[in-house]
């Protein structure tokens, strides 16, 4: 591409990108800011919002149930959803549409709308089985379902199910061995790409944990914060800067089943 | 831009331009320490094909590109007809492009995309649909004018490109590797048919490639460049029997490197003395680079001596030819004789090999003489 | 047993040596199951609460949509989704732009597409709260602003209405453009802009006759999917906004807390199932765009 062209896309780039840049920077640096803020004007910065998290038992009782479902959403996505597509691709290949119109059906379904239908059958859960937060697991890997099969079924793509399989089964392996010794070390990037995009999810998730009672991470910086903005938003802060190492992490880790060379974009 | 409307409204008549000369003078490119091109001088007269040959990284598509105005040159001018465009942007220049692959606009159908250029330049639609129309049918494609990119196989696609870059009745066409994406069934038809194509609009062409056949097969005239420079531009054949650089003897057809020793104007190879391409030159050692189809073969009989007696160790069959290689105990040999002789050497037999007394080419530089 | 081993639809492979054969369906079961329980079902019972009535199936619930207070409710979150959805796009198109015309494995992709991750998905109460450190009253920009004599609420707070939610929503709607856009530009082909500038053409002509019509499809595609995602979004509205129903999200959210007994929990099934369809319809329209759009660029 020649030089007046490329010096104009540069120049454009660099406006776009930082102004842009500023304006995103800005509401989070307002919340760093805010935050930090010490009692009375002109007193020093101080971290006592962040270290008061610890004083609100509730909001430490938050978090930790918001890290345990995590956790516990991207173990039940690995145990129900990816044995499932594998099972699907090896032995009920027409089922295949229909797994894949089932994941990504909830994304046309919004978690408002799901809540309705989810108050009542979480009424008799509450009731009849645990009344734990751990409960709305459940309700997380439907939301979490489009992202995890859109990503492990790329990883799919890219191993050769069927010739793998055969071959481990001609040797001996019973089904399990095949999908946790060959299948899935073959598509490792994939598995980490939806577990972190699952984590993702579930830590920022607030209407039906809000809607059914619960108190997870983003209810308690809800419920703080009309009490208390400064801890509120130093939690949210925290959280926000956690995701976002973990998307970056995320982006180096190799996207499953992507071949496709990039194309060189400098004369677009 | 009137003169370019004005230049159209006398190409909007039947009438073909008239061809014209392209000359790149001292043309230089760096990207960043590496020197894509160092000084590139070439002419190429007014209608003829000049193929650009070379191994991937030898600047031949950049020195495309510059002419076609893609890229800024760091030195040295292009002149397209007389007009030094150098500076001139892309759309200027009136340059047809034909790239190597995906160049087609994917929403338009073929007729469409041979008439861009031709809507670029404020043609009539009638006139622009009459010409496509021409365009499509001169590469054989009319009946194929309504469909899509994604419809058409990849040798009709490169058709459609051709007739493209030509409606625009430019001044120059340029061809990027253009058969390099293809099969090589189609490859061989569609390179005839480029040619078959460039003779009958007239159009001065500057085709690149990597693929020597390619470029023996349809140039006028052959450059082969090695590193940002030209190491030889001569008619294909003079390029093949009488090659300037031991590069050239090596890029262009297959070469047997014999070492053999320079005496009196000749090279004495194996007992053979070999004419010379190039007089003059010391005596002393040197490696003469013969072509396989320049050595012949006859069964040894049991009183079979000499430097020349060998074993066939391998048979390549390539079709009306086949290439055998014969292990001459210090050397090996490749030679290209027809299948119907080679049927009698299979492996393990013991040969005479013969030179033919073409002149060859000479190099001192004996390191890399085959074992 | 062996009927279903045998069917056409379980491909043939070597059996499982000294194995009970197990029927193809026993796999699915399972996940069907799952599915079952926590997605059809509670929409069945969106779908069943939306018609039910006191004594057997009736239309009061849908006709209760037809209020006044809950006709506003929809007209303002039309008019937010629109409003944040266009903004979004625009924005987000121009940025998706600036990252896809640089280097495709380069920090500032990378960056920059993680952050819009973030942004796009973890919204809601973070942004509100981002929002109320800045613009809020003792935010710091409101702040500032007061130090150099500006007072931006002097007609009310803003923030906490409409025009309000309209600005955080373009928050997580330009990265959530940036993210569905970036591949509908990452399949623009460079070949494409050079055969322009061969035969002529100029930027203008470029933009007006190959990648405009080009990336059409997938702009408006993208458009409808933040027009949906912003009509459905909630907790960033739940977040800012203690008391009222000014968007249809709080408005259910009202209706499923309230303590009025049966008829609330339906109007929530109602307004729900009325959501549903809008969105059910727009991403429809956003799946045909997007496989206009695959046709071409492939």
């Amino acid at each position: 591409m020649n030089r007046r062209r490329h010096r104009r896309l540069e120049l454009f780039r660099t406006i776009v990108l930082v102004v842009l840049g500023i304006l995103f920077l800005v509401p989070i640096g307002a919340m760093v800011e805010f935050s930090t803020r010490g009692v009375g004007i002109n007193s020093p910065r101080t971290l006592s919002s962040f270290t008061s998290i610890f004083s609100y038992p509730d909001l430490t009782g938050a978090i930790v149930a918001s890290l345990e479902l995590a956790a516990i959403t991207s173990a039940a996505m690995l145990v129900l959803l990816l044995p499932t597509m594998v099972w699907v691709r090896l032995r009920v290949p027409r089922m295949v549409r229909v797994i894949e119109v089932l994941c990504l059906a909830p994304l046309t379904i919004p978690a408002i709308v799901l809540v309705v239908g989810l108050a009542p059958l979480y009424q008799w859960i509450n009731i009849n089985l645990s009344d734990s937060i751990l409960t709305l697991g459940f309700a997380y890997l439907i939301l979490v379902l489009p992202y995890a099969y859109r990503s492990l079924d790329a990883g799919l793509s890219g191993v050769d199910v069927r010739t793998l399989s055969e071959a481990a089964r001609s040797l001996g392996a019973g089904w399990a061995t095949v999908v946790t010794r060959i299948i899935v070390p073959n598509m490792s990037s994939a598995v980490l790409n939806a577990c972190l995009l699952s984590v993702a999810v579930v830590l920022g998730e607030f209407t039906i944990a809000n809607l059914l009672n619960f108190e997870n991470l983003q209810v308690a910086i809800a419920t703080i914060g009309r009490a208390n903005a400064g801890v509120s938003i130093a939690v949210a802060v925290a959280s926000l800067l956690f995701v976002f190492v973990l998307l970056l992490a995320l982006s180096f880790v190799p996207r499953p089943g992507s071949r496709r060379r990039r194309v060189r974009i400098g004369v677009l | 831009m009137t003169a370019l409307v004005t230049q159209t409204d006398a190409a909007s008549r039947s009438e073909p331009r008239a061809s014209v000369e392209v000359r790149l003078e001292d043309l230089r490119r760096q990207y960043g320490s590496v020197s894509a091109l160092d000084g590139l001088n070439l002419t190429i007269g007014a209608g003829e094909l000049v193929a650009l040959l070379g191994p991937s990284g030898c600047g031949k598509t950049t020195a495309l590109r510059l002419v076609a105005g893609l890229e800024d040159a760091d030195g040295g001018r292009v002149v397209i007809g007389g007009r030094d465009v150098t500076l001139l942007p892309a759309n200027r220049r009136d340059a047809g492009m034909v790239f190597q692959a995906y160049s087609l606009f994917p929403h338009m159908t073929a007729h469409q995309n041979v008439a861009f250029g031709l809507r670029m330049r404020k043609v009539a639609p009638r006139e622009r649909l009459r010409r496509a129309g021409e365009m499509l049918e001169l590469v054989g494609l009319a009946a194929q004018s309504d469909r899509y990119a994604h419809q058409l196989s990849g040798g009709q696609q490169q058709r459609v490109a051709l007739a493209r870059a030509l409606a625009i009745r430019p001044s120059v066409l340029l061809l990027d590797e253009p058969l390099s994406a293809l099969d090589a069934k189609v490859r061989s038809q569609l390179r005839d048919e480029i040619r078959r194509v460039q003779l009958e609009v007239g159009t001065t062409t500057l085709f690149v490639t990597h693929d020597q056949e390619e470029a023996l097969a349809i140039a006028d005239r052959v450059g082969v460049m090695r590193a940002g420079r030209l190491e030889q531009l001569a008619a294909p054949t003079t390029v093949y029997t009488q090659p300037a650089t031991a590069f050239v003897a090596e890029f262009v057809g297959l070469t047997n490197r014999l070492a053999g020793v320079v005496r009196g104007g000749a090279v004495e190879v194996r007992g053979v003395r070999l004419p010379l391409i190039a007089a003059g030159g010391a005596d002393g050692p040197a490696v003469a680079l013969v072509r396989p189809e320049a050595v012949s073969l006859s069964a040894a009989t049991d009183a079979s001596t000499g430097p020349l007696l060998g074993t066939v160790i391998a048979l390549a069959f390539l079709g009306a030819s086949s290439r055998v290689t014969v292990d001459l105990g210090d050397a090996v040999v490749l030679v290209q004789i027809p299948t119907a002789d080679a049927v009698a050497y299979p492996a393990g037999t013991r040969v005479q090999v013969a030179l033919r007394l073409d002149p060859v080419l000479i190099t001192r530089d004996a390191a890399a003489v085959t074992p | 047993m062996t009927t279903l081993v045998s069917s056409a639809a379980e491909p043939a492979g070597p059996p499982f040596r000294g194995r009970l054969r197990v029927p193809s369906w026993v796999g699915v079961v399972p996940f069907f199951v799952y599915v079952a329980a926590f997605l059809i079902l509670p929409t069945a019972i969106v779908v069943g609460g939306a018609f039910a009535g006191a004594h057997g199936p009736s239309l009061t619930n849908i006709s209760a949509l037809t209020q006044p207070y809950i006709l506003d409710s929809f007209l303002h979150s039309v008019v937010l989704s629109a409003a944040s959805a266009v903004i979004g796009a625009v924005v987000g198109a121009v940025l998706a732009y600036a990252v896809a015309s640089g280097a495709p494995n380069g920090v500032i992709r990378r960056v920059v597409t993680s952050a819009c991750g973030v942004l796009s998905q973890f919204g809601g109460v973070t942004l509100a709260f981002a929002f109320i450190a800045t613009l809020g009253g003792a935010g710091f920009i409101t702040l500032w602003l007061q130090e150099h004599g500006v007072n931006i609420y002097a007609n009310g707070v803003w923030l906490y209405q409409l025009s309000g939610l309209i600005l955080v929503y373009t928050y997580f709607q330009i990265p959530l453009m940036v993210i569905v856009f970036l591949p509908a530009l990452d399949g623009i082909r460079p070949q494409w802009r050079e055969a322009t500038s061969n035969l002529g053409g100029t930027s203008w002509h470029y933009w007006r006759h190959i990648a405009g019509p080009l990336l059409l499809p997938a702009f408006l595609g993208c458009l409808l999917l933040l027009f949906a995602n912003s009509f459905s979004a909630y907790a960033t509205a739940a977040a800012l906004i203690n008391q009222g129903g000014i968007i249809v999200p709080l408005q259910i959210s009202n209706a499923l807390s309230s303590e009025v007994g049966l008829a609330q929990a339906n109007l929530a099934s109602s307004l729900a199932l009325a959501m549903v369809v809008i969105v059910v319809v727009v991403t429809a329209l956003y799946s045909w765009l997007q496989s206009r759009t695959a046709r071409w660029v492939r």
